[in-house]
């Protein structure tokens, strides 16, 4: 495998990471208020906060990984989509930093279950996949426009009336709020919280269709915006049919209420199988047709040291995720609220 | 002013955007390295002595502490974000050059946030003290290590090394070399050591405050000697990098030196000048000036060459108003040296006095806003020194500049953000420490032991 290749895998390992702890942070958030005006916080609040308190840092890590390292692999990333994403980067930074503060402002805070807090934190969670989708959007080309001396100029009108944006800004809602309640239902179900389970596998089963469907729409919108990736897409059709096949098993678990986690595990699998594969038939291109991960990839010497580095890193990581994990999630008295803090 | 408001220059726009979220996110940043060992050393006191008071001193930063983490966690991602959003040409430089060490930084990062979500969860959780202590130690090591490794970045926009230049492109890159800038042994010391200094001072104040009002509980004499003694630690730990900051710059940054001490003509046995103002035809006027130090200063000998302003290209030297600053935070910091020792002297001599003595106390209390706008000048006064360049003697300022639409729009609404930020912030953590003093939750909690100071 050659050094670009590790590089982008890597990066969208961390990426993908990020779509799946963040899915669930966000969409939690959204619940937490939604629950709030429907009367049902009662029921399901105790399970949302005892998850996310210990982990909601954790998830911005993810994401700050995932630039970071783009910028260190592929240098030239930062030129184009630096330039042309200022205004809708900015405005995913802006809720971003509303949303980390404010729960924090609420959870740690003395007068807890401040509406308003809530507000700024449920509303958040659902603009931020909107704003960070638009990234997805740009790979694709079409929103930017390279002169001959190399200015990039990014084209805010064509992305806000094309329809291809705009059905993945439906999938990011959409799935934010399916692997959230998924999730969610797992983790009611190891509470041994009935009354919250119930409230949301009905959040689960309600957003499992639009999910599917706004996938349906995603991939038929790659055809007229992109063609060519939509044949390499075909190409790896294999990848999308089992994708399908995991989220039959993953709603068939929770409809039938039995083995939870597996039916997590299966979420996991259907987007990863789906990302995976909208990844691979992306490439060569990370900005289609600008750049592709051959173009100016950093130098040998500084893509060693940063695969060593990543590594190490890793060897760091993965024991104090899985303390964490255990600690937190896979500890029954903690999840169950038996535990004090 | 007129011309800078109605002209869009997104170079201009977007250098004040990136010095206001750093002076922004340095307030936080700063509490996030110092406050975790802080509370290391809070918890580790009250363990070895059997000493509730220490462990609730530990366990009450620790609930602020989260508040501002908060807080820091948001900005350092804005500013993450905006490195390649303002800065998109340097970051494709820096990209290749200094991606390793933004790449540790983040492993640090993740560490750290790893396991002060644990340490936060888990008070109670384990029959021996000490295994929730050891959980702070990531925590410590994770918050200094990633200060330690952005430093390195900013050392290296400073003092580029590792890297051969070719008709100002950089060209072969050594990643650990890069990390090994000249700048980077005086700056990382300096930025970790004040940063300790810094919350000593913030947590004193707030003892401080306490006692001040009457609430005349062993709590706070507990918590003020803590935080003082370590405060008189790290400030003269700072004095030492300080002079030895100086001898760096002379050697590998004349050109700031020079400006900073308004010195025009290279000469041997160069003066310090204290306070002045300096007139059009750069005449120093009601300067102070201190024979020989400078030299001092700059190679640690009366008699040593210390470079002049003069002889460096004009187009290459920092603004002037860099020594205001540079005194201004000089002032600063004898008030704090000033303030810490008097501490000391009065523990020294007459110590139940020393909590007390209600001027001494107002001293600290200001010590705290005093030692961050001090953090605020240095980086300041570090960053306009090295204008013109973005890369020292590579990369000038405009060059790495976006040159998008906007970037005055985001300015404005990032100030909003900051404003909103701060004031929630402020009021949360008041809100916090008022509702549930220390007294009533001793109080409440029953504890006992380890009354006597």
């Amino acid at each position: 495998m050659s050094y670009e290749v590790l590089g982008i895998t890597v990066l969208w390992i961390f990426l993908f990471g990020y779509l799946i702890i963040a899915s669930i942070d966000f969409g939690a958030g959204f619940f937490s208020y939604y629950s709030t005006i429907t009367g049902k916080r009662h029921l399901i609040n105790n399970i949302i906060e005892r998850y996310l308190s210990p982990v909601w840092e954790v998830t911005n890590v993810f994401l700050v990984f995932f630039f970071v390292g783009i910028v260190g692999f592929f240098p030239d990333t930062a030129y184009y989509y630096g330039t042309a994403l200022l205004v809708p980067g900015s405005i995913a930074v802006i809720l971003l930093a509303i949303r980390g503060s404010y729960y924090a402002f609420n959870t740690y805070g003395v007068n807890k279950n401040n509406r308003f807090y809530m507000l700024l934190y449920g509303a958040s969670g659902l603009l931020i996949p909107a704003a960070l989708s638009t990234v997805m959007t740009i790979s694709e080309g079409g929103y930017i426009e390279v002169s001959d001396s190399g200015k990039v100029t990014f084209l805010v009108q064509k992305l806000f009336t094309s329809t291809y944006s705009w059905s993945v800004v439906l999938l990011a809602l959409v799935s934010v709020l399916y692997i959230s309640a998924m999730f969610l239902s797992y983790y009611a179900d190891r509470a041994n919280d009935r009354g919250a389970f119930e409230v949301v596998r009905k959040y689960a089963l309600a957003w499992s269709g639009p999910t599917i469907l706004s996938s349906l729409l995603v991939f038929f919108a790659i055809r007229g915006h992109n063609a060519e990736h939509f044949d390499r897409m075909t190409e790896h059709a294999p990848m999308f049919v089992i994708s399908f096949a995991c989220f039959l098993v993953a709603v068939y678990h929770v409809w039938t209420r039995k083995r939870l986690g597996l039916s997590f595990i299966f979420v996991i699998l259907q987007f990863g199988f789906a990302f995976f594969g909208y990844g691979s038939a992306h490439l060569p291109y990370i900005l289609y047709p600008y750049l592709t991960i051959h173009d100016n990839f950093t130098s040998q010497p500084m893509a060693i040291a940063l695969v060593s580095v990543f590594i190490l890193g890793l060897l760091l990581l993965i024991p104090s995720l899985y303390l964490l994990l255990r600690l937190f999630l896979f500890d029954t008295k903690y999840v169950q609220g038996k535990r004090g803090k | 002013m007129h011309t800078l408001l109605s002209s869009y220059d997104p170079v201009m726009y977007s250098r004040v955007l990136t010095g206001l979220t750093l002076a922004f996110h340095i307030i936080f940043a700063t509490i996030g390295v110092g406050v975790p060992l802080m509370i290391a050393l809070a918890e580790w006191i009250g363990i070895r002595r059997n000493d509730e008071h220490y462990l609730l001193m530990a366990r009450r930063w620790a609930r602020g502490f989260v508040i501002t983490v908060a807080v820091g966690v948001v900005t350092g991602t804005a500013i993450g974000l905006q490195l390649s959003l303002l800065w998109p040409s340097f970051m494709r430089v820096a990209g290749q050059s200094i991606a390793l060490p933004l790449f540790m930084e983040t492993f640090a990062f993740f560490f750290e946030a790893i396991f002060l979500g644990i340490y936060l969860y888990t008070w109670d959780r384990f029959k021996s003290k000490f295994t929730h202590f050891w959980l702070l130690i990531p925590v410590v090591i994770g918050s200094s290590a990633s200060a330690f490794f952005i430093t390195v970045v900013n050392a290296f926009m400073n003092a580029p090394a590792g890297v051969s230049v070719k008709d100002g492109k950089i060209t072969d890159i050594s990643p650990f070399g890069a990390m090994l800038s000249p700048a980077m042994p005086t700056k990382v010391s300096h930025v970790l050591v004040t940063a300790y200094l810094t919350c000593a001072f913030v947590l004193a104040a707030i003892a401080a405050w306490s006692l001040l009002m009457g609430r005349n509980h062993v709590y706070y004499k507990k918590a003020l000697k803590l935080t003082m003694v370590a405060a008189f630690v790290f400030l003269i730990s700072s004095a030492v990098i300080g002079d030895l900051s100086g001898k760096y710059l002379a050697k590998y940054q004349p050109e700031k030196l020079a400006a900073m001490e308004w010195h025009f003509d290279t000469t041997k046995q160069a003066p310090l000048v204290l306070g002045g103002i300096l007139t059009d035809n750069n005449e120093i006027k009601y300067g102070l000036k201190i024979p020989f130090a400078l030299s001092i200063l700059a190679h640690g000998v009366p008699n040593a060459e210390v470079t002049g302003l003069n002889d460096i290209p004009a187009d290459e030297q920092p603004p002037l108003y860099i020594h205001y600053l540079f005194d201004l935070k000089m002032g600063f910091v004898s008030l704090m040296v000033i303030i810490a020792g008097a501490f000391m002297v009065l523990l020294w001599r007459k110590r139940e006095r020393v909590y007390e003595n209600k001027w001494l106390l107002r001293g600290i209390i200001l010590a705290a806003p005093l030692a961050m706008m001090t953090i605020e000048h240095g980086w300041i006064f570090s960053e306009v020194g090295r204008q013109p360049w973005l890369l020292r003697g590579i990369m000038r300022t405009e060059d790495g500049a976006t040159v998008s639409e906007h970037v005055d729009t985001m300015l404005y609404v990032f100030a909003a953000l900051y404003i909103v930020l701060a004031f929630s912030s402020v009021t949360v953590l008041i809100r916090m420490f008022r509702s549930n003093r220390a007294e009533d939750e001793i109080a409440a909690k029953g504890i006992e032991g380890g009354s006597e100071l």
